[in-house]
């Protein structure tokens, strides 16, 4: 157990996306984690917060790391749904910087609220400054945040934050609170201007 | 794989029960014997047993040779021994026969202590749940309170299903293969021609053919020639046999094709070795396994006592027991927020995938395995 909580306090120091998400999570909760990877953010809320956590994660490598870490992992797709998961079965679902490479876009929003009581997205926020000015040289942002080339990104559906307001709206939405970061400090002035990493709290309305 | 034989010589045992055991048809067997076979070692409180439940045609001689002149290994030696996935300097591992096999275990064709003649057609219809039963008194005999685990594939998972429902706090992990929480209507319907063909073998009569000193030999063939296709894929088919001739086409309906030969051998092979009513009890055994029934069809109702940790497991292309079957047992656990994780393994080889050592599915078994705890020291 002592090596769990040194864990959780370095994820804390480099991860304040994590920092955020745990805020945001109730003790003891049951969450679900869309795109857990290696199941690092779930045994973050699972030591932190002792969530009953899930994570769904569509790739082998990261599956068997999950079982590694004794984190509950369910393997399937994203894009064809959440077909498993009963209506609002979870206090809060999860898709942590995924949203912009899924192509069914809306659809998994819209599953995520039918599962989930509340729902955080997160997601790299195109309208970050860097990449307009690398958009106004003409090339396609390349970041750490975007770490790809156009011609090999797994990104399909890159959108800026009034985008998402837009989309909120437009769905319905609620937006219970959003959190703006750049290189892990908060960002309150000019976000989506200023703001790299988009944090969503939100539930259907 | 014959010479990956890490776990070396072993011996069957049999366990006698003078208990009667009350089956679920109401049928009651007065007494039985179980074969079984155990790898590694039991720890001093008792908390490494794992055992493992067959398939169809599957037995008690799991992993190990019998001698050194054996040319393979028992059915799942790839999975269990010394640094295995199932380690067994970890585990101690059962392997048993279940009642109505042909390999030990009490059955159609073991001796009727009331008539001193083969049991044959008058050997009762047996269950999951009657073999669950059984399989809980041969770990009462051994003085096994908790299974660390069990673990089947297909039938052989829906026993370690049935465990986690009926004996709750007898099992703290359940490792459930290519597996189903009921058969659907087309699997089924298989098992149905493949009863058939036994059935109307003229030299089944009537299950009793022991007393003619015959055996249906041509239904069972038939029957497990069936059975194969069913647990390959259609790529896998194509990819082994494709159109592939033996000779040349000769007009004729000998064999020609290499899967002919394949089906052909596997059938011969098969009907020397097996028990035509065993198969039709195990397949009868398939059939009726539903344990949502009692609940209104309602699956997530049914495991809502369950407290074991699962590892649910299924293969892309297995299509008798599809991913979609694992996932209904994984939505009823995740309905009664059990312990669970669920992984659907790229595989090319259909049903047959759960009894290959494919690297990635063995993997995810090893790092699970390796996982759960087993307390007290290794007894001497």
């Amino acid at each position: 157990m002592q090596n769990n909580v040194n864990i959780t306090k370095n994820v804390a120091q480099y991860r304040q996306d994590f920092a955020i998400i745990a805020n945001w999570v109730k003790f003891g909760s049951k969450v679900l984690d869309l795109g857990c990877g290696d199941g690092e953010l779930l045994q973050f809320l699972q030591s932190s917060l002792e969530v009953k956590g899930y994570g769904v994660e569509k790739n082998d490598a990261n599956l068997l790391a999950c079982v590694a870490s004794g984190t509950n992992v369910i393997q399937m797709d994203l894009e064809d749904g959440l077909s498993g998961f009963e209506d609002q079965s979870f206090n809060t679902v999860i898709l942590s910087q995924t949203l912009q490479a899924m192509h069914n876009t809306e659809e998994i929003v819209l599953e995520m609220l039918r599962v989930g009581k509340e729902i955080i997205v997160t997601f790299p926020n195109f309208g970050y400054w860097r990449n307009r000015m690398q958009i106004t040289a003409g090339r396609m942002p390349v970041s750490k945040a975007l770490p790809y080339q156009w011609y090999d990104t797994p990104n399909v559906h890159l959108c800026t934050i009034n985008d998402f307001d837009a989309f909120c709206h437009h769905h319905n939405i609620e937006i219970l609170e959003r959190r703006v970061i750049t290189d892990g400090k908060e960002v309150n002035f000019m976000p989506n201007l200023l703001g790299s990493l988009a944090m969503y709290r939100l539930k259907a309305l | 794989m014959s010479e990956n034989n890490a776990i070396g010589i072993v011996a069957p045992q049999t366990a006698s029960f003078s208990e009667p055991l009350t089956l679920k048809s109401g049928a009651v067997l007065s007494q039985f014997d179980l074969v079984y076979e155990t790898y590694g070692t039991l720890n001093a409180d008792k908390s490494n047993a794992v055992l493992i439940c067959h398939a169809l045609s599957g037995t008690h001689h799991v992993a190990g040779k019998y001698s050194e002149k054996d040319k393979y290994p028992g059915w799942w030696d790839n999975l269990v021994g010394p640094n295995k996935p199932l380690d067994t300097n970890k585990f101690f591992v059962i392997g048993v026969n279940n009642l109505g096999g042909c390999h030990g275990s009490s059955g159609p064709v073991s001796t009727n202590p009331a008539t001193g003649k083969p049991w044959g057609s008058e050997f009762p219809i047996v269950t999951v749940e009657d073999w669950v039963n059984s399989q809980a008194r041969l770990l009462d005999q051994l003085g096994i309170t908790q299974l660390a685990a069990v673990i089947g594939g297909s039938l052989g998972g829906m026993q370690a299903l049935q465990w986690t429902i009926a004996y709750t706090d007898r099992v703290r992990h359940a490792l459930v293969i290519a597996s189903a929480p009921n058969l659907t209507a087309q699997n089924m319907a298989f098992n149905e021609v493949a009863r058939q063909a036994i059935i109307t073998d003229p030299e089944f009569h009537g299950g009793d053919y022991y007393e003619h000193g015959v055996v249906p030999r041509r239904g069972l063939r038939i029957a497990r020639m069936l059975g194969h296709i069913t647990y390959l894929s259609d790529d896998a088919m194509g990819e082994k046999f494709g159109r592939k001739l033996k000779d040349s086409i000769k007009y004729s309906f000998d064999v020609e094709f290499e899967m002919e030969s394949y089906l052909r051998y596997q059938g011969d092979k098969f009907a020397g070795e097996f028990d035509a009513n065993t198969y039709l009890r195990m397949t009868r055994a398939l059939d009726y396994y539903d344990p949502a029934l009692a609940y209104g069809g309602d699956l997530s109702k049914t495991l809502s006592q369950v407290k074991a940790k699962f590892l649910v497991l299924s293969f892309t292309s297995d299509w008798r027991f599809s991913p979609a079957r694992s996932r209904e047992i994984v939505k009823a656990l995740l309905d009664n927020e059990s312990t669970v994780s669920y992984a659907e393994v790229t595989a090319a080889h259909g049903h047959d995938a759960f009894l290959m050592p494919d690297e990635h599915y063995h993997a995810i078994l090893r790092t699970y395995l390796s996982n759960i705890e087993v307390g007290g020291n290794h007894a001497e």
